[in-house]
């Protein structure tokens, strides 16, 4: 049997992420007493290198390996940078809560390495299998995270209904994607795309496969109904783990998005874009009239969390698809819409769960609004971070979130739905309620506790500069839209 | 960028850059750091004014946009500059009275704890007055507008924990208000029809503008236009029946009484209508309009002097007068001599204003005229330098103001467009009324009975001048105590009193004829010929000694002599005579008291009608509609579906498998079951 050698070079950063949980993993079994920092720094080392191995490799081109299994586009070197970087501040934002609750040990940084490994694999997908591959690596190492702390009951029942409701939609998607395969006769992305102008093709049978397809991705990034796990999960978790969870995930639930959906399925956009406004539609008015009625800030993160993910699929929806004769495809912008709302909000997810868990410290947790009333007194420049974030999470102009919003919506109206954006905006409006609660209970309430911040000089200063983003790419955002934009439009080429 | 242009923008750059200062560390620098910074900068503006004037009058102008702000359509809205003579007029106007109030604020307000701020807002004053002058377009003439009327505002109520001043700075900002509606409107129809906003391509255009109605009403553009524009003029210059803020206005400190409400931003609507020349001589309707408004102001407000005995409120409402002999000149098209009146005018009443602000410093705080008397002795520089502006005020030959008003009348007299003859009697009879107020006040202050130092209980009820922000040391401030003698005041203080009288005695002596018959406004001042009164004015006038001499022979004159032989009779000869003759005239006093029931009527009329009509509109609308059924409501409505999804949300595993799974069933039927 003839078995070529494949070639590694596409896949360096992820055979490089691999190889280093591996080194955690002996790090962690053999360090000394006073080496409690290795697997953390080392953790660090990790992400850093990926991202330069990353960066290094970075081409023009489309790269095509592992018998056109793997794909390392401009599209996944963008969102895995982004990935690298987010979990970095992750691992960085959750060590001092870890520690002051005797969680941080290896598993910790073993289970965050496997998850990133998943994630850059899912991003780098061009085949369902691998696809899958990198979902349930993903999956199971989170599952394992949400139950790191095994004394808390809370956490082990979180752990418990992630893991069944998980299985389900896991369920679901494998079984959408044989029926794919039933239609289509093969597994790999681009020739199934390749498939669907075949008239051969039995399309009620593709479109029977698309809605569990969809049924599994709007599990994976939690929009109604598939959603009733995040708040659930979002509080049980410990803030850590919900820090994780709520954000470096979404990007690779946006890429599957594209990579199922655009890249697999593009003729049959008309279907998935129904499907996906209504579910769209659903999220954002359940999300922002629910989260109103939290008085846990992690939960109204949660509900946060459902409108945002609708949001970004309104620029999906909104996305106009066209099959070039030379069988490019031609993407508008609506897409890179979308890509920059998911790297938007993964910005702001990150420094608000940064700044609840600033505001943790051994044996007090941080997770009801009663715990950030008069922040501002006792730290005026987290406050300011905090009321930053929400600021653009409610879409207040200049902030990041303002622009992620009024994209997406001018690709909502540019393609016709005109009253789907106002519905949109009008529910955002409620929306804002509830962040600028958060603002007034820290400026303008006495605060409960009044004990200093503790933190770790390393993670105030990553904390403001992710506010700083959120300020500064909120002033100046056209070069992260061009880049989001170009990316999408090379990967489809 | 040339380095004239450069210099252009330095002139107002640099009292802004003063105010930063003294503004943004108000709290922190100490006072010499505060009034240094904000002198240097009026002291570079007036430098670099003058340089500028004598490049203008080598014959060197400029138009043009420095930077452009924004583009709206076809709608250009730029920063630009217009420098002509009329601008460079005004810039040495501006900045040298600016500089003569900032060093005396230094005295004035030596003990007021916000000392600092108080510099602050009168360099943020030159800075937009300048802007103002200087501007080559609406916008940036509105922006001046709005910023003078800002800091105004802000200097009313200086000191903000007298209620006299919150009310009296909120009245001048309503009034303005209105004053300020009727302009935008003037500035919406040329934007809308003539489609810019600069100043040379609206007037290039005005022959197609003349043409024009505007739409739906039938009425022609420009009258209706410079209508609007003047409604805006007379908000800001204070012009019957929008001048109630003016007398009011005195409750801000001495020195912004002379500076803005005396010298510069009150004449701010005269300089913008001689700046819009072109429009208004094409409307013969708003240029009666302009010339009625203005004559009654001018003899009507001058009666109001009368029978004022609070020594400011007498200045006050002699700027009033003088603003309609101002706004009289416009009416009959002799803009040149309105620009010529206010230049003498800004000098010779800063003088008057900030004697007035000596004399109550004299005074410890007191303002009632009924308390002084004599003080020639005690404040002699102070004396002789109110003289030099009273005799400046009412018209003595070879004194400034004997040649801009005297210009004025001539101009009305020559002038026979519809109101003329109306006008011509207000002015005339405003000159025995100038001169009797003037020297009343001046007899009640310098001359007669010493009264100061009399036990006096009534001063609380009238607007003293006293520092209201430090309670701790008021009380013994406020007024002579018992044989405590007035003394003069410091240098810093009438210094500035000296150098305004020099100009206040030879300005119009040296200028007028340049000003009014050369050609110093040529090409910026356009007056058709049919209205060019001053062309026949200036038949007669051969040198401007000649004028003065000529002077004494004409009836204003002897009318001014009327005013003050009858004042030295009422008030020094025999000063019980007017008590004795006042039951003759109690109805007149009781108008004149009341103002004309101005203030009543706007009471009742105007408050009390925007008063029911907010009644009206929060119970109907806002508590009702807004309130009741969308705020509430939308609330409770948002409250009830948050419990109910939040009630689903049970937290039981079965449930959430269960709404996946007909979430999928829901998707399959949808998309499949009706094929």
């Amino acid at each position: 049997m003839n078995f070529p050698l494949p070639d590694f070079f596409p896949a360096s950063a992820e055979i490089f992420v691999l190889v280093m949980a591996c080194v955690v993993l002996l790090a962690d079994l053999f360090k000394s007493e006073r080496q409690g920092w290795l697997p953390y720094l080392l953790t660090l080392a990790t992400l850093a290198g990926a991202l330069a191995i990353q960066v290094g490799t970075a081409g023009a081109d489309t790269t095509l390996t592992f018998s056109g299994m793997f794909v390392d586009d401009r599209l996944s070197d963008v969102l895995k940078s982004c990935l690298y970087i987010t979990v970095f501040a992750v691992v960085v934002y959750s060590r001092d809560y870890l520690m002051a609750r005797g969680l941080e040990r290896g598993e910790y940084y073993l289970l965050v390495l496997f998850a990133t490994l998943g994630m850059q694999v899912m991003i780098s997908a061009n085949h369902f299998l691998t696809l899958y591959l990198g979902l349930e690596l993903l999956s199971l190492a989170i599952y394992a995270l949400v139950a790191l702390d095994r004394e808390s009951a809370r956490s082990t029942e979180a752990a418990m209904k992630y893991f069944v409701l998980g299985a389900l939609a896991s369920g679901l998607l494998l079984y959408g994607m044989s029926m794919i395969y039933g239609a289509t006769g093969t597994l790999e992305i681009s020739a199934i795309a390749r498939k669907l102008s075949d008239p051969a093709t039995n399309m009620d049978v593709l479109r029977f496969g698309l809605v569990f397809l969809v049924a599994g991705l709007a599990f994976k990034i939690g929009v109604v109904p598939f959603h009733m796990w995040i708040p659930d999960v979002y509080h049980g978790a410990p803030t850590a783990i919900t820090l994780l969870i709520g954000s470096a995930p979404k990007l690779a639930g946006f890429s599957m998005a594209i990579r199922l959906l655009v890249d697999g399925l593009p003729t049959l956009a008309v279907e998935w874009q129904q499907m996906l406004m209504m579910l769209a539609v659903l999220s954002i008015a359940l999300g922002n009239v629910v989260a109103i009625a939290q008085t846990n800030v992690k939960r109204m993160l949660a509900y946060s969390t459902i409108s945002h993910m609708g949001f970004m699929l309104l620029g999906l929806v909104s996305g106009v698809i066209e099959l070039r004769a030379s069988g490019d495809i031609q993407l508008s912008y609506a897409f890179g819409s979308a890509m920059f709302y998911t790297i938007a909000y993964v910005l702001m997810s990150a420094a608000a769960f940064g700044v609840l868990l600033l505001l943790t410290r051994a044996g007090v947790e941080a997770e009801t609004l009663d715990d950030l009333k008069g922040l501002n007194r006792r730290s005026p420049w987290f406050a300011a971070v905090l009321m930053m974030v929400m600021f653009s999470m409610a879409g207040i102009p200049f902030f990041i979130g303002f622009f992620a919003k009024l994209a997406v919506l001018q690709a909502v109206v540019a393609a016709g739905y005109l009253y789907t954006a106002v519905f949109a905006v009008m529910l955002s409006l409620i929306g804002a309620f509830f962040y600028l609660r958060v603002v007034k209970l820290m400026y303008f309430d006495e605060p409960l506790d009044t004990a200093p911040l503790v933190a770790s000089s390393e993670m105030r200063a990553l904390l403001s500069v992710n506010a700083l983003a959120i300020a500064v790419i909120g002033l100046m955002p056209q070069s992260l839209l061009t880049l989001c934009a170009t990316a999408l439009g090379q990967a489809m080429k | 960028m040339t380095s004239m242009q450069k210099l252009y923008l330095l002139v107002p750059l640099a009292p802004l850059f003063g105010a930063a200062i003294a503004g943004l560390f108000c709290r922190v620098i100490p006072r010499w750091v505060a009034h240094s910074v904000t002198i240097l900068g009026v002291a570079v503006a007036l430098v670099a004014s003058w340089v500028i004037f004598k490049d203008v009058q080598a014959g060197n102008t400029f138009n043009g946009a420095l930077y452009t702000w924004a583009t709206s359509g076809n709608l250009k809205m730029e920063i630009g500059f217009q420098i002509d003579k009329l601008t460079v007029m005004m810039m040495m106007v501006v900045t040298s009275v600016s500089l003569m109030v900032h060093v005396y604020t230094i005295g004035y307000m030596a003990e007021d704890p916000g000392y600092n701020r108080f510099f602050s807002y009168i360099s943020l004053f030159t800075f937009s007055m300048l802007m103002l002058v200087m501007s080559n377009n609406f916008v940036q003439l509105f922006f001046g507008w709005e910023a003078v009327g800002l800091v105004s505002y802000l200097l009313i109520g200086f000191w903000f924990k007298r209620p006299t001043a919150v009310y009296a700075n909120l009245k001048a900002f309503l009034v303005n208000r209105v004053g300020d509606f009727g302009f935008l409107l003037g500035i919406g129809l040329i934007a809308a029809y003539a489609g810019t906003l600069n100043y040379a391509e609206v007037f290039a255009k005005r022959e197609e503008l003349v043409a024009m109605t505007v739409a739906g009403t039938g009425w022609p553009l420009l009258t209706a236009a410079c209508i609007g524009l003047f409604i805006g003029a007379m908000g800001k210059s204070a012009q019957v029946p929008l001048h109630v803020w003016l007398p009011d206005s005195m409750e801000g400190p001495t020195p912004i009484s002379a500076l803005i409400h005396a010298a510069t931003m009150v004449t701010a609507g005269i300089f913008m209508v001689t700046r819009m020349s072109p429009l208004f001589e094409l409307s013969e309707t708003a240029l009666s309009f302009v010339l009625v408004i203005g004559a009654t102001t001018a003899l009507f407000m001058g009666f109001l002097g009368i029978i004022q005995n609070d020594i400011k409120r007498v200045v006050a409402y002699s700027t009033l007068s003088q603003l309609g002999y101002m706004t009289v000149a416009l009416g009959v098209s002799a803009y040149s001599a309105a620009v010529f009146h206010l230049m003498t005018h800004a000098f010779f009443k800063a003088l008057l204003f900030l004697g007035a602000g000596s004399v109550i410093m004299g005074m410890h705080h007191d303002q009632d005229m009924r308390n002084m008397g004599g003080l020639w002795k005690y404040m002699p520089l102070t004396w002789i330098t109110s003289l030099i502006g009273s005799l400046a005020l009412i018209g003595v030959p070879f004194l400034s103001g004997f040649y801009s008003k005297d210009s004025i009348i001539e101009a009305v007299h020559f002038s026979n467009i519809p109101g003329a003859g109306y006008a011509y009697f207000c002015v005339v009879a405003g000159v025995f009324i100038t001169a009797f107020y003037s020297f009343r006040m001046y007899f009640r202050v310098f001359h007669g009975p010493e009264n100061f130092g009399k036990a006096h209980d009534d001063h609380h009820a009238h607007g003293d001048d006293h520092h209201g922000d430090d309670d701790d040391h008021h009380d013994e401030h406020h007024g002579l105590a018992p044989g405590q003698k007035p003394h003069e005041s410091p240098w810093v203080v009438w210094l500035p009193l000296v150098l305004l009288a020099v100009p206040s005695m030879f300005i119009g002596y040296y200028t007028i004829q340049p000003m009014l018959f050369g050609d110093w406004f040529a090409g910026i001042v356009t007056v058709l010929p049919q209205h060019d009164v001053l062309a026949k004015a200036g038949e007669h006038f051969h040198s401007a000694a000649g004028m003065a001499m000529h002077g004494f022979t004409a009836l204003p004159f002897w009318l001014a002599l009327g005013g003050v032989v009858l004042a030295w009779v009422m008030y020094i000869l025999v000063p019980s005579l007017p008590g004795r003759i006042a039951p003759l005239f109690a109805p007149i006093t009781k108008v004149l008291e009341n103002k004309y029931f101005f203030d009543r009527f706007n009471e009742i009329v105007f408050a009390g009608g925007a008063r029911l009509l907010g009644r009206g509109l929060w119970a109907a609308g806002d508590r009702t509609i807004i309130d009741g059924v969308l705020v509430n409501g939308s609330a409770s409505a948002v409250g009830a579906v948050a419990r109910l999804a939040r009630g689903i949300q049970t937290g039981y595993i079965y449930r959430y498998a269960f709404a996946m799974v007909i979430g999928v069933c829901l998707l399959l039927v949808w998309r499949l079951g009706f094929k």
